[in-house]
């Protein structure tokens, strides 16, 4: 380790008075963020099942598409050079979703993990991570979305109630190519996502969606970064939140960056939170900065708000009791985001953990 | 034979200047197979009195009692109501995005009954009450009242009459926006509804055109939160002819 690089390293351990850390309960990161965490590699991530015809996964050294700030990204990156690969080769549709998962952790330790996703050009693929289990977990995730390519990335955070969850997921976007993002975070102590995208082609979309619901005493934060500098790239965000329980804290970060050069831009992002008791609290703060006059669309809608009586009011006219009518308009509430995963399994999955999840708040 | 007895019922809602009382003393009897037209006014308070039966929470009762069998209505929550019989097709049904109708219907059948219905019995059911109220399948499929249109919403309440299968159904304005082709369907669907089940109909309106299919055994007329005249099915012609002038005036 070099002496500039500790300098930096300090330099970027968080105090909590910063941005992008004003939010966090960073007592609660496990030290993940100032380097009194005992770090390891385990590279927890595996593939469920055989890899379809075209795809890869390798241990391997790792060199990062980008620089962050991001003062846990940084820390991984110091800490080692190994990390898994994915690779989806050129010319290939892959039918069936690409099953990866992390199951294995532990308390004590924080993982220390280092993904690369590199998609070829004109390729279709959708890769699932399913995060399961109770772990300390830091994740330096980077996908390269190759010319005229197409990726859906579904990660799902169904933790277990101690997880410690700090990840940055960073989508780079070359030419013609669309990256689709579906995160779900229903379960852990603390998860904290910076889904965050790069387009560095015209002609790259992204459509960042997520639900989360935190219940009390979980702290979720989702935090996007979409930056246009390139011309006529379009982005859409749509994030749904559902907090019930005392001290059930979320928070939703929309920054989108349209820089002078992003003519042509079209973006548009969402977050609708319902809070479902009081002791909640839900933070969402869109935030869109732009240079340029000359662009497609440039919008934002952040929304809070309670049950909607008229709603339970007309269920259960039709007889249906309290609870169910509640459940029901929870389902409908995240249902226009949870159908997009399109996996039966899954999407029922989901809905039960959100069914349990506001029983669970209801007592 | 049910009976559906209001007696003196009076309501008020919360407003910022404080608690205004809307109906003034309700009475009003209805048995099984009987037909009553309700008509009055805009802001007569006939809305409210639909809602206050079916038990919206924001209306207080501040006097009066309403019982379907003895039972006391009032003391019930909404969903106790809808399971004692009651059912309201409301005039501005609401919207509830993400739960699909066929989703919706099953729940609602499902906790009026006691019971899952039989899935094959029950999508023949669903299938057929469709039908005869000309709604494409489709909307089997989409959310709950999103994106209908005003017709076709009223369509949907009719058809949750249908198959929920009410002691009495309270049916407020399910004429108003509805084209002629429609209001003839509509009508067609509940008084097919009442054949079959018998149960009694409160039918809110302002035009005589839905009593031609639903005949009303008896019309009252509404006037500042209270029943102001009562009478045959002739009433409602001369109320079309004058209006209600003499009784908003007295
Ligand atoms: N929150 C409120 N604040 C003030 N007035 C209210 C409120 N809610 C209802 N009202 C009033 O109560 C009265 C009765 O309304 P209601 O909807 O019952 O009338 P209606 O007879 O159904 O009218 P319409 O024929 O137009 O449907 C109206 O004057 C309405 O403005
Ligand atoms: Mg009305």
């Amino acid at each position: 380790m070099t002496t500039l690089q500790s300098n930096i390293l300090e330099k970027h351990t968080p105090s909590g008075r910063e941005e992008a850390w004003r939010f966090t309960p960073l007592k609660r990161l496990g030290g993940m963020h100032d380097g009194t965490a005992t770090p390891v590699l385990r590279n927890s991530l595996m593939a469920k099942g055989e890899l379809p015809a075209g795809v890869s996964l390798t241990r391997t050294t790792i060199t990062a598409v980008t620089e962050t700030d991001d003062a846990i990204v940084n820390r991984i990156r110091e800490f080692t050079d190994q990390g898994t690969i994915l690779e989806i080769a050129s010319n290939t549709e892959v039918a069936s979703p690409i099953f990866l998962g992390r199951a294995t952790g532990a308390l004590d330790t924080a993982e220390f993990a280092r993904v690369l996703i590199k998609v070829g050009t004109h390729t279709k693929a959708t890769v699932i991570i399913e995060n399961t289990g109770d772990t300390h977990l830091a994740e330096d995730l980077e996908i390269a979305v190759g010319p005229g390519s197409n990726l859906t990335l579904i990660s799902l955070q169904e933790w277990g109630a101690q997880t410690v969850h700090a990840g940055r997921h960073h989508a780079i976007v070359d030419r013609d190519a669309t990256f689709k993002s579906i995160v779900v975070t229903v379960g852990g102590n603390l998860v904290r996502l910076l889904p965050t995208v790069d387009f560095i082609a015209p002609g790259a979309s992204c459509d960042l969606s997520g639900v989360y619901f935190a219940t009390a005493g979980q702290f979720f934060e989702h935090r996007m970064f979409v930056d246009h500098k390139v011309p006529n790239a379009k982005s859409r965000v749509n994030y749904k939140g559902a907090l019930a329980g005392d001290k059930a804290h979320t928070v939703w970060i929309g920054d989108v960056f349209i820089r002078a050069a992003a003519e042509g831009t079209d973006t548009y992002e969402l977050n609708r939170n319902l809070l479902l008791s009081d002791g909640a609290r839900a933070d969402s703060v869109p935030n869109l900065e732009i240079e340029t006059g000359e662009i497609v669309g440039a919008g934002h809608a952040s929304t809070t708000g309670r049950f909607d009586d008229e709603q339970l009011f007309y269920l259960m006219s039709r007889g249906i009791n309290m609870e169910d009518a509640r459940r029901l308009v929870v389902r409908g509430f995240f249902n226009e985001i949870v159908s997009e995963i399109g996996i039966d399994e899954i999407q029922n999955r989901i809905m039960t953990r959100i069914d349990n999840e506001l029983a669970k708040a209801g007592k | 034979m049910s009976t559906l007895e209001i007696r003196g019922l009076k309501v008020s809602v919360e407003t910022e200047q404080g608690a205004i009382e809307i109906l003034k003393g309700v009475d009003l009897t209805i048995k099984s197979g009987e037909t009553h037209a309700i008509m009055g006014p805009n802001g007569s308070g006939k809305s409210t009195l639909a809602y206050s039966i079916a038990g919206h929470p924001k209306y207080t009762i501040t006097g009066g009692t309403v019982t379907l069998d003895g039972a006391d209505v009032l003391e019930m929550t909404v969903d106790e109501r809808a399971k004692a019989g009651l059912f309201l097709a409301m005039q501005y049904p609401v919207e509830v995005p993400g739960v699909s109708v066929s989703n919706f219907l099953r729940t609602a059948a499902t906790a009026l009954r006691g019971e899952a219905p039989k899935l094959r019995e029950w999508v023949g059911e669903v299938k057929a009450a469709m039908e005869t109220l000309k709604m494409d399948p489709s909307f089997a499929q989409r959310n709950v009242n999103e994106g209908f249109s005003g017709g076709e919403k009223k369509r949907h309440e009719i058809m949750q009459l249908e198959l929920l299968k009410p002691k009495f159904a309270i049916l407020d304005e399910t004429d108003s926006g509805l084209d002629v082709d429609a209001l003839r369907v509509v009508s067609e669907g509940v008084v097919r509804a009442k054949e079959a089940n018998n149960h009694g109909i409160l039918l809110i309106t302002h035009y005589t055109r839905i009593l031609k299919y639903i005949k009303p055994d008896f019309v009252h007329v509404f006037a500042n939160g209270r029943i102001v005249e009562e009478g045959g099915p002739e009433l409602a012609d001369k109320l079309e002819a004058n209006g209600y002038a003499e009784y908003v005036s007295a």
